[in-house]
């Protein structure tokens, strides 16, 4: 069974996927090393989802189409285009990161020069803004696409509501994307909401939507292909929901142990997409075990480097504390 | 020079700059199509400017915002109209959360130059939730302006200086004020800064300061107190937030008896903030303690004429406290 095959990516393409999803395991890794050893605040991880940001990413165009992510989708936005350095800069609250310059909390991506919009710690306020960009897009006449995620208990917020409500009646080339990681912070999918997939909400609001395994990134891969084809054709949005793994506790400032099991803790290595994909990349003879720990190597020695040149870098000046808060 | 009501020079002003840039954009309940806005503000622009720069939206305030957030990151100048200024509460917090940080969070790299505007205040038997100020609510948040003109030519020409700024403003439009006063204003091209208050009436003798409605009460009390010999300054606060604090602490300074006046609930009221400021920078040039005439602290004005007559500030109010003040 060649699954990956059907996705229609070369090798190379396939090989750069594999690339992206070791990368943000990696520096994921790296910042909650740095949160230990007192480096940084605070993180929050996107680790079980990688496999599912990078799939969903590369069905878009990232030099014309806009990403509103939310903070787990670091894995996402390397794919987009932002540089380790960058993810880095933003832990360390550095003047040259990207996101915010060191006035937001880590994990609140953003890149201007990447259209990747900044977003708020307040959860889903960034989905009505991604409804104002794909209307841009009807303004313009432009076919470009707007993608925004959000987890499955922020997506209950009403502002999505809302925004999906309008995006259904004005037919907007915009996707929503939700991480359904089966947790917000410790609360589980049954306080959360009584649907049985939060996909079916489309349905309210007019157009499609679909529930795929995040871990499985032909199949996430070619729903989203699918969505931005549709979107690009002007035939509207689609609401997709990945199931994924939150392998990790909430944030640096949460303990997963006190609300899981130990069983479930236990269980959570066989819910490691990066695995999963690694044995498929195996499997299917895209990749050896071997140039896998090679490439390994590889991007623990670009991490390391771009820890080195992140640290290296101006913090913001106490004075620019005082600086564009209103047009200058 | 053309007569002009202050709802039609608020129409016009919006026309000229839909006419002079192609990226404006007004939106919101009822504002497309042929109806032009419950009160008519928006009329003939869905005909002249298409109805994809002149659109209804759904029943949705937050969405509203966003949409106009969205918009704004991506270039254009896009005027959301909430009905009345009382129904921009289900959109706070797009407005905190987004607006007003977007410029600031990211160091301006993303900003959301747009325009909200707001039609607010009392005396139009609108009870509690057609009547209310609530400017108060964004008062006191960095990156957001808050403005209303109080005469039709200042009308035209803060509207357009508002969808020219690069800074998210928030245009408050009194109600009583729409069809209440008609005045001279120029067909041509002109702007009214959006961060002064205004000298509307020179005086050597007590210095009053509000804005909308109640300005129009001061401007008559001045006329009659004139003709016992007491000499008002009267100033127009305009720009709500930030305040010009210069303008208004020299007036202050000037006669050294200071009446303040709001249609608002006394306490917390953006009066409140104004005898502050006063105290701070002038408080040995008063010959008197700051007055404040405002409306009572109850939650909003009633139905009932007597209910509404009872909590707005009126004519003779504010004839009777400029004398005293005067006589102090
Ligand atoms: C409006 C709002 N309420 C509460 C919070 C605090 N908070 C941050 S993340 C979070 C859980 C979100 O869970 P989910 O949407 O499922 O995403 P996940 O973290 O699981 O990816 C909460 C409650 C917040 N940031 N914003």
């Amino acid at each position: 069974m060649e699954k990956l095959k059907t996705t229609g990516l070369s090798k190379e393409e396939l090989v750069q996927a594999y690339k992206d999803i070791l990368m943000g395991r990696r520096l994921d890794e790296r910042l909650w090393q740095l949160t230990r050893i007192g480096k940084t605040s605070f993180n929050i991880s996107g680790q079980g989802a990688e496999v599912a940001q990078v799939a969903m990413a590369m069905a878009f165009e990232p030099e014309k189409d806009y990403f509103l992510p939310y903070y787990r989708d670091m894995t996402a936005t390397l794919t987009w285009g932002m540089t380790p350095k960058d993810i880095i800069m933003g832990s360390f609250g550095k003047d040259a990161d990207p996101s915010s310059h060191g006035r937001q909390m880590p994990n609140h991506y953003g890149s201007k020069e990447h259209n990747i919009v900044s977003h708020s710690s307040t959860v889903s306020t960034q989905i009505p803004l991604a409804t104002g960009i794909a209307y841009g897009a009807i303004l313009e006449k432009s076919d470009f696409v707007t993608l925004t995620t959000t987890g499955e208990g922020s997506s209950n917020q009403g502002e999505v509501h809302e925004a999906m409500n309008f995006a259904g009646v004005k037919n907007l080339p915009v996707i929503f994307g939700i991480e359904n990681n089966e947790y917000a912070i410790s609360v589980g999918t049954k306080e959360q909401y009584a649907a049985k997939k939060l996909s079916d909400r489309a349905i309210g609001y007019g157009f499609d939507g679909f529930t795929v395994d995040g871990n499985d990134f032909a199949a996430t891969y070619l729903a989203f292909k699918k969505a931005v084809k549709k979107a690009r054709d002007k035939k509207g949005p689609t609401l997709i929901e990945m199931m994924v793994s939150r392998l990790t506790s909430h944030s640096a400032d949460d303990d997963h142990t006190i609300y899981r099991s130990k069983e479930e803790l236990d269980s959570l290595k066989e819910k490691d997409p990066l695995l999963a994909f690694e044995k498929q990349l195996i499997d299917e003879g895209y990749m050896t075990k071997e140039e896998m720990l090679e490439l390994d190597k590889d991007i623990k020695a670009q991490v390391n480097k771009a820890t080195d040149d992140a640290e290296d870098m101006p913090d913001p000046t106490p004075e620019s504390l005082y600086e564009q808060v209103y047009a200058e | 020079m053309v007569q002009m009501t202050y709802l039609e020079a608020i129409n016009k002003g919006i026309e000229e700059e839909m006419t002079r840039d192609k990226k404006v954009v007004i939106f919101g309940e009822d504002v497309g199509g042929v109806k032009g806005g419950v009160f008519g503000a928006t009329q003939g622009l869905a005909a002249k400017f298409g109805d994809e720069r002149c659109f209804n939206t759904p029943l949705t305030e937050g969405e509203i915002a966003g949409i106009a957030n969205g918009l704004g990151l991506i270039g254009y100048r896009a005027i959301g109209e909430f009905q009345f200024a009382d129904y921009m509460l289900p959109a706070v917090n797009q407005i905190l959360s987004e607006t007003a940080k977007m410029r600031y969070r990211t160091k301006g790299d993303w900003t959301t130059p747009i325009v909200f505007r707001a039609p607010y205040g009392g005396g139009v038997r609108g009870g509690f939730y057609h009547s209310q100020s609530t400017e108060k609510v964004f008062f006191g948040q960095p990156g957001l302006r808050i403005v209303t003109p109080s005469n039709p030519y200042d009308a035209k020409g803060m509207i357009k200086a508002a969808i020219r700024s690069d800074d998210p403003v928030i245009f408050y439009e009194h109600k009583r004020l729409y069809r209440l006063l008609k005045a001279d204003v120029p067909e041509e091209d002109y702007v009214v800064s959006i961060d002064k208050a205004q000298v509307v009436r020179e005086g050597s003798d007590i210095t009053v300061i509000g804005y909308g409605m109640v300005l129009q009460h001061a401007l008559k009390a001045a006329e009659e107190l004139a003709k016992d010999g007491i000499d008002a300054e009267v100033v127009d606060v305009r720009s709500i937030y930030p305040l010009d604090k210069e303008t208004l602490v020299e007036a202050a300074k000037k006669t050294g008896k200071v009446l303040l006046i709001t249609e608002d609930n006394k306490e917390g009221s953006i009066m409140s903030e104004i005898a502050a400021i006063i105290s701070e920078e002038a408080l040995f040039d008063l010959d008197a303690p700051i007055q404040r005439l405002a409306g009572p602290d109850v939650p909003s004005m009633g139905y009932a004429l007597s209910l509404e007559r009872e909590f707005l500030v009126n004519e003779e109010q504010v004839l009777e406290a400029m004398r005293e003040l005067a006589e102090y």
